[in-house]
């Protein structure tokens, strides 16, 4: 018999401690399946953040090193830089890349720093209970946001995947949800991409994938997913911002 | 290399990290050691190296975690308000066990302060300044030649020990010049970093992190940072003594206030006042037993500091039973630095 689906060899043969309906074990497997294709995983160095991201090192089968909240792309610059050979990306929350380490993400972008950065935005803090994030969507109701992010007062939800385009050091930017089939196979071949791209020194790549968080919306999974491809794509448009890479 | 320059302190801590094999400078610009990423950003080009001029000292502190997680030599350097910022940076670098030098050309503040030479960072530098409680080690240099030798050290010193090293020195050592001898580095046996990440094409999967989550993981693993912390107090203390074969009254002071000192101290002999010098050199291991063993004999000992006073917490602590202890110091600020005729002053006052 034909084995015709198996599990990538850069994630480890380990249950994640990921909530049902959560997306981010399906990003983990869509970007080792892209490190597989491209032949990266024994000479990739992974950068860990903090949040529900935090245990990438539990999960695939690579080099790691964690960041503190938020400076994940600062160590992925030291690290790349200092190991230019290896296949270097970061793996960032909203609140991590959104918020805190909104100056790193932006530098590491506009210096074009060859790594590739996979931004998982779910709307809210995940690990630490559900607080209101920089993508959280207006009136949604959050721990911190009891009545509902207001616009006057708490800004506007940011999109990351769009204002970074506009910089020159960026090759490609591209915002992807896994909430249906079709959007999963786009989903891939833009992750397969940001991989690729780096592998030939393209430059930076930029993946902002929207994921659910039934534990911390209140809501069952299938109702969740459903939220992501309505309210969330609603304002967070799917598609390719940027990519000067295949020029 | 027996060549004689005439540079200042800044440019001797550049020129040793060359020395020493560091490549990678990662920092943000702020008086008084812009002199620092002036000189490596012209040099490590040429070496095929790497400098960049981050967005904030956060980020170049990060960019040294990244850069040292790879096991090359790295470093960055600031001054007290820039150092503040890479404080989370150095706690994730110690926890992490990860080498890395910081330099640190101290100035005054507190807040913006100026940009006079102050010691008052001692605490910061040396009570572990970011969050979780931590130790790294902290030379100081008094003289130009020291900048250099003491920035070489550092570089072995967090080889060795796996954890951040600061040459903490101040505006007056960072930007006055004197003569500089430069040399090899040593040919220090340096353990191999099999812990730094590579790919794991090279063996199996290397994780550097600070994250300890299971049962009694973090106990033990500040326990074994303890244990790093008790080596060195054993080990690497170093510190300098002067004239303190029969002195009545021991001056201790570090880095730029110890030179003024040693001045009032050969002024106080000439006067037949028997007055010595002890200048602790490593700051953080503090050289207690320099001090206890010295003040068995002489119980008199006058702690200057170019603050309100910092260093003499370590001082009290370490000095023999009986020891009177004084204190003469300037909070820092444009007109505070002491003259030797005012420290011989204090000499005479507390012989």
């Amino acid at each position: 018999m034909q084995q015709v689906f198996t599990r990538p060899a850069s994630l480890k043969d380990v249950q994640t401690h990921f909530c049902p309906g959560c997306h981010h074990g399906t990003y983990h497997r869509l970007v080792a399946e892209a490190m597989d294709e491209f032949g990266v995983q024994s000479r990739t160095i992974g950068v860990a953040s903090v949040g529900c991201s935090v245990f990438l090192y539990s999960y695939f089968d690579i080099d790691v090193v964690e960041a503190p909240h938020g400076r994940a792309s600062a160590v992925a610059t030291g690290v790349k830089r200092a190991r230019p050979d290896s296949f270097v990306f970061t793996y960032q929350g909203d609140g991590d890349l959104a918020a805190i380490g909104t100056a790193e993400i932006i530098h590491a972008a506009n210096r074009g720093e060859d790594i590739t950065v996979f931004f998982v935005n779910n709307t809210t803090y995940g690990m630490t209970g559900g607080q209101m994030a920089p993508t959280t969507l207006v009136g949604q109701r959050t721990s911190t946001s009891p009545y509902g992010r207001k616009r006057e007062k708490d800004g506007a939800p940011i999109r990351m995947a769009e204002l970074l385009a506009q910089l020159d050091g960026v090759a490609f930017s591209a915002r992807v949800a896994v909430n249906n089939p079709r959007n999963l196979m786009d989903a891939k071949k833009q992750i397969k991409k940001a991989v690729r791209y780096q592998a030939e020194g393209k430059g930076f790549s930029f993946i902002e994938a929207l994921s659910a968080c039934p534990t911390n919306w209140g809501m069952n999974p299938i109702a969740a997913n459903e939220r992501v491809g309505t309210e969330m794509c609603d304002y967070f448009k799917l598609g390719v911002f940027k990519n000067t890479a295949d020029l | 290399m027996t060549k004689r320059l005439f540079v200042k302190g800044n440019e001797a801590v550049a020129m040793a990290a060359v020395e020493a094999g560091c490549r990678y400078y990662f920092g943000y610009p702020i008086t008084p050691q812009s002199d620092i990423p002036e000189y490596l950003s012209r040099e490590l080009p040429k070496l095929n190296g790497e400098f960049i001029q981050a967005e904030s000292e956060i980020a170049s502190i990060n960019m040294l975690l990244g850069a040292s997680a790879t096991g090359v030599r790295a470093m960055t350097s600031s001054s007290g308000p820039g150092i503040s910022l890479k404080q989370e940076g150095i706690s994730y670098m110690a926890g992490s066990e990860l080498p890395g030098v910081i330099v640190d050309i101290c100035r005054s503040g507190p807040g913006l302060g100026g940009i006079d030479a102050s010691q008052a960072d001692y605490f910061q530098a040396v009570k572990g300044g970011g969050h979780g409680g931590y130790h790294i080690v902290v030379l100081a240099p008094s003289s130009v030649q020291e900048m250099y030798d003491l920035t070489m050290l550092a570089f072995d010193l967090a080889d060795i020990y796996r954890m951040p090293v600061m040459v903490m020195a101040d505006a007056v050592v960072g930007q006055m010049k004197e003569p500089l001898v430069p040399h090899k580095r040593p040919d220090t046996p340096l353990p191999p970093k099999e812990w730094a990440v590579r790919g794991i094409g090279d063996g199996g999967q290397r994780v550097v992190k600070s994250l300890y989550l299971g049962d009694g993981e973090l106990e033990a693993h500040n326990w074994k940072l303890h244990a790093k912390y008790q080596l060195l107090r054993e080990n690497e203390c170093r510190w300098e003594e002067f004239e303190t074969d029969d002195a009545e009254l021991l001056v201790t002071a570090f880095g730029s206030a110890a030179r003024i000192a040693k001045t009032a101290i050969m002024m106080a002999r000439e006067e037949g006042l028997k007055v010595g010098l002890l200048r602790p050199i490593t700051l953080f291991p503090f050289p207690e037993k320099a001090y206890a063993l010295l003040t068995g004999e002489c119980k008199r000992v006058l702690d200057i500091e170019l603050s309100t006073g910092q260093m003499i917490e370590d001082v009290r602590l370490s000095v023999a039973k009986d020891t009177e202890v004084y204190f003469y110091g300037r909070p820092p600020g444009a007109g505070s630095l002491p003259t030797p005729e005012e420290i011989l002053e204090q000499i005479r006052k507390y012989y």
